[in-house]
C-alpha cells in the first residue's frame, strides 16, 4: 500500500509532476544524446587519426620521429617481420612503409608534400588510401612511376590524371634525388589538409629513388580490438628489446587528441553535473512545495503512529517514482533520437574547415556507450534522491501538534 | 485501575516573548469504558489536555500513565509505538488520508502494525459495515460527506482495538443530525468494545451523552461532573 499511496501521491497535482517530469526527461535525454554526439565525434577523430596512416602502433628507427630522414631508416625489416607475424593477434594486419619529406613541383606550383612509399596490397589493409582512390587508378605493386595523389592537391596544381609530377627529396647519399612520376589516380580522404599532404608511390619506387636498399621508415599495425594496443605494444618492445627501434601507440604518436579524449571524458562529467544541479533546484523546489501543503497530513500520520523514518521513506519512495518514471521516458526519447540520427548522421560540411581543423569528420554519426548511459542515469537517480532527502528529512520533523495545527 | 491517570500536569507554551499558560497543577483518572467530555471555553486547555494524553505533546511537568505506560519515561518513537498500538484519535476535521479510500483508510492503522492483508481487509469491512458504511468502500475522502468521513474516522480510530480513543471536537463541523449519528455511534462502540472515549466539546450534545463532564477554564479543572 506504500507504493500505491506514493502513486498517488503523485498525481495529486499533476500539472506541478509533470512539469519535474519535463525537467527529469529533458535532463536525461539531454545528458545521453549530448554524451552520444560528443562519443560520436571523439569516434571519428580517433577513426580518422589511426586511418590516416598512423594505424594502432607504429614501429621506427628510434630517431625517426625527431628527425624524419632516410638515414634514420629501419636498414633490415626482413628481419622484424617474422617476429611480428608471430606476436600480433589474429586479425591484425601489419605495412611497412618508407615516409619522408619531399618537395613535388610541376610547370606551374611547387610544395611541400609528405611522399608515402607503399606496398599497395598490405597498406589497402591498413590505411584509408585504398578505399580513398576516386579518379583514375590505384597503384599496383610493379608501379615505378605512378603515383597517387590528393584531390586538393590535383586542384592547387591545375593538373590531371595521366599527367606528370616530380618529386625531389634527400637520399641516402645526401645528395638531392628527384624523380617524375605521372600521376594514375585521384584519392578523397575525410580532411583536405590529407589530401594536401600526402603523396603515395610504391614502395620499391620510393626506395629506389632515395637508395636505401630495402629499408623503410616505419611500420604501422591496425589491431582487430583496440583493447589490445597497450598489450600488443608491450610484447612488441620485448622482443625488439635493443633501442634501436622504437614501439608507439597511437596516443602517444597523437598527443593532441589523446589530451582531448581525455578531457572530453571530464568535461563530459561536468556537464553532467551542471545539468543535474539545474534539474536538482526544480526537483527539490517543487518536492518541498508539496510537503509544506501536506503538512496537516503529515501530521495525522504521526498521530497514527506513523514514525518520522517511515514518513521520510514515504517521501523518498514518491521522488524514485518520479525519477524513474523520467529517466525511462528520457531514454526511451535518447535512444529514439540517436536512432534518427545514426543513418543520416549530422552535416558538419558548413564548418568543414573549423572541423577540419581539430580532426572532426564532415559528417557527424552519435556513438552511444552503455557506461555512458549508465552514469548518466546514475547521476541523476543518486543525486535526485540525495536532493530529495532535504524534503522528506523536513517532512519527518514536523511534530505532531503542529502540523496538526497548520492550515 | 484507571485506564488513564494525570497527576498535576503543567504546561506553558511560549509564543514568542508572550508565555501562555495552558494547563495548571491538572490531575484526573479516567476509568476503562467511560465516555468523558471535556468542557470549555476556547483557550481552557482542553485540546492541549488530549494532546498530551495522547502523547502528541509532552507536559512540562506532571505524569501521564496510559494503560499502565508512563509517558515520561517514553523517546519519540515509544510515544509514537503507543499511540499506534493503544490511542485512537478523531479530529475536528481533515482526519483522513486523501488518497485513500474509506477501506484503505481504516485499514492504514492496522498496515502500521504490521498485520498481514487479508486480515486487515476483513477488519476494516467489518468495522465500516458496523458504522453504516457497507457501500463506501472504494470513496476516497473527497466523495464522502463530513459526516461519512467523521465516521470512516471513528471505525479507523476503533479497529485497532486501541485502549483509548481521543476525539477533538468531532462534531464542529457537523449538523446536529449527522452529529448526533455520529455520536449514536460512538456510544454503540463504547459500549460493545468498552473503549474508552474522551472528548473535547463546546457541544451540549455531546456531554449528553458522555457519562462524565469535566470543565475547565483556564487551565484548571473548575469542575467534574459523574452524571452515571
Amino acid at each position: 500500500m506504500y507504493l500505491q499511496m506514493a502513486w498517488r501521491n503523485i498525481w495529486r497535482n499533476p500539472r506541478r509532476t509533470t512539469i519535474i517530469l519535463l525537467a527529469i526527461i529533458i535532463g536525461v535525454w539531454n545528458m545521453i544524446f549530448l554524451g552520444a554526439l560528443t562519443r560520436g565525434m571523439e569516434a571519428g577523430m580517433i577513426k580518422n587519426g589511426i586511418s590516416t596512416l598512423t594505424g594502432n602502433i607504429q614501429i621506427h628507427h628510434k630517431d625517426y620521429r625527431t628527425d624524419p630522414v632516410v638515414e634514420n631508416s629501419m636498414a633490415d625489416p626482413g628481419a622484424m617481420e617474422a617476429a611480428i607475424e608471430r606476436i600480433l593477434p589474429r586479425g591484425a594486419r601489419w605495412a611497412g612503409r618508407v615516409r619522408v619529406n619531399a618537395i613535388a613541383s610541376n610547370a606551374r606550383n611547387s610544395s611541400g608534400v609528405t611522399l608515402v612509399g607503399i606496398d599497395p596490397e598490405r597498406e589497402a589493409q591498413v590505411s584509408f588510401i585504398g578505399q580513398a582512390v576516386e579518379q583514375g587508378r590505384y597503384l599496383m605493386p610493379k608501379d615505378m612511376y605512378g603515383i597517387v595523389v590528393g584531390k586538393t592537391l590535383l586542384d592547387k596544381f591545375g593538373t590531371k590524371i595521366g599527367h606528370k609530377l616530380v618529386l625531389m627529396s634527400q637520399d641516402m647519399d645526401r645528395e638531392i634525388s628527384s624523380r617524375a612520376f605521372r600521376i594514375v589516380g585521384v584519392y578523397r580522404a575525410e580532411m583536405a589538409a590529407t589530401e594536401k599532404e600526402f603523396v603515395f608511390v610504391t614502395l620499391p619506387a620510393a626506395q629506389q629513388m632515395l637508395k636505401i636498399d630495402k629499408g623503410i621508415s616505419e611500420i604501422s599495425i591496425i589491431l582487430p580490438d583496440q583493447q589490445d594496443n597497450r598489450r600488443t605494444a608491450s610484447a612488441l618492445k620485448d622482443e625488439f628489446f635493443d633501442d634501436t627501434y622504437e614501439i608507439n601507440t597511437w596516443r602517444e604518436l597523437l598527443p593532441i587528441l589523446n589530451a582531448y579524449l581525455k578531457l572530453s571524458d571530464g568535461f563530459m562529467l561536468i556537464w553532467y553535473l551542471v545539468v543535474f544541479i539545474a534539474m536538482g533546484f526544480g526537483i527539490v523546489n517543487t518536492t518541498l512545495m508539496a510537503v509544506f501543503e501536506r503538512m496537516r497530513e503529515f501530521g495525522l500520520l504521526k498521530a497514527l503512529g506513523m514514525k518520522p523514518w517511515w514518513i521520510i521513506r514515504e517521501v523518498l519512495l514518491e521522488s524514485v517514482l518520479l525519477l524513474l518514471m523520467g529517466m525511462a521516458i528520457g531514454n526511451i526519447l535518447s535512444f529514439l533520437s540517436i536512432s534518427a540520427l545514426s543513418g543520416s548522421g549530422i552535416d558538419l560540411s558548413s564548418l568543414a574547415a573549423g572541423a577540419e581543423y581539430v580532426g572532426i569528420s564532415r559528417i557527424l554519426y552519435p556513438a552511444i556507450y552503455v557506461r555512458d548511459v549508465v552514469i548518466a542515469n546514475l547521476v541523476v537517480f543518486v543525486l535526485g534522491l540525495v536532493v530529495s532527502t532535504y524534503p522528506a528529512a523536513k517532512a519527518g520533523r514536523f511534530t505532531p501538534v503542529e502540523a496538526l495545527a497548520h492550515t | 485501575m484507571h485506564i488513564v491517570e494525570c497527576v498535576d500536569i503543567n504546561k506553558t507554551y511560549h509564543q514568542g516573548k508572550v508565555e501562555v499558560l495552558a494547563l495548571k497543577g491538572v490531575s484526573l483518572a479516567f476509568e476503562k469504558g467511560s465516555f468523558v467530555a471535556l468542557a470549555g471555553p476556547s483557550g481552557s486547555g482542553k485540546t492541549t489536555l488530549l494532546n498530551i494524553i495522547g502523547g502528541l505533546d509532552l507536559a512540562d511537568s506532571g505524569r501521564v500513565v496510559v494503560d499502565g505506560n508512563a509517558f515520561d519515561k517514553m523517546n519519540r518513537s515509544q510515544r509514537a509505538d503507543l499511540r499506534l498500538n493503544k490511542v485512537g484519535f478523531v479530529f475536528q476535521s481533515y482526519n483522513l488520508i486523501p488518497v485513500l479510500s474509506a477501506l484503505e483508510n481504516v485499514e492504514f492503522v492496522m498496515l502500521l502494525q504490521g498485520l498481514p492483508p487479508a486480515e486487515r481487509r476483513k477488519r476494516a469491512k467489518d468495522i465500516l459495515d458496523e458504522v453504516g458504511l457497507e457501500d463506501m468502500y472504494d470513496r476516497r475522502p473527497a466523495e464522502l460527506s463530513g459526516g461519512q468521513q467523521q465516521r470512516v474516522a471513528v471505525a479507523r480510530a476503533i479497529v485497532s482495538n486501541p485502549s483509548i480513543v481521543l476525539a477533538d471536537e468531532p462534531t464542529a463541523n457537523l449538523d446536529s443530525s449527522t452529529g448526533k449519528g455520529l455520536l449514536e455511534i460512538m456510544k454503540q462502540m463504547n459500549e460493545k468494545k468498552n473503549v474508552t472515549f474522551i472528548f473535547s466539546t463546546h457541544d451540549n450534545m455531546v456531554m449528553d451523552y458522555a457519562d462524565r463532564v469535566i470543565y475547565l477554564r483556564d487551565g484548571m479543572v473548575a469542575d467534574d461532573r459523574v452524571k452515571r
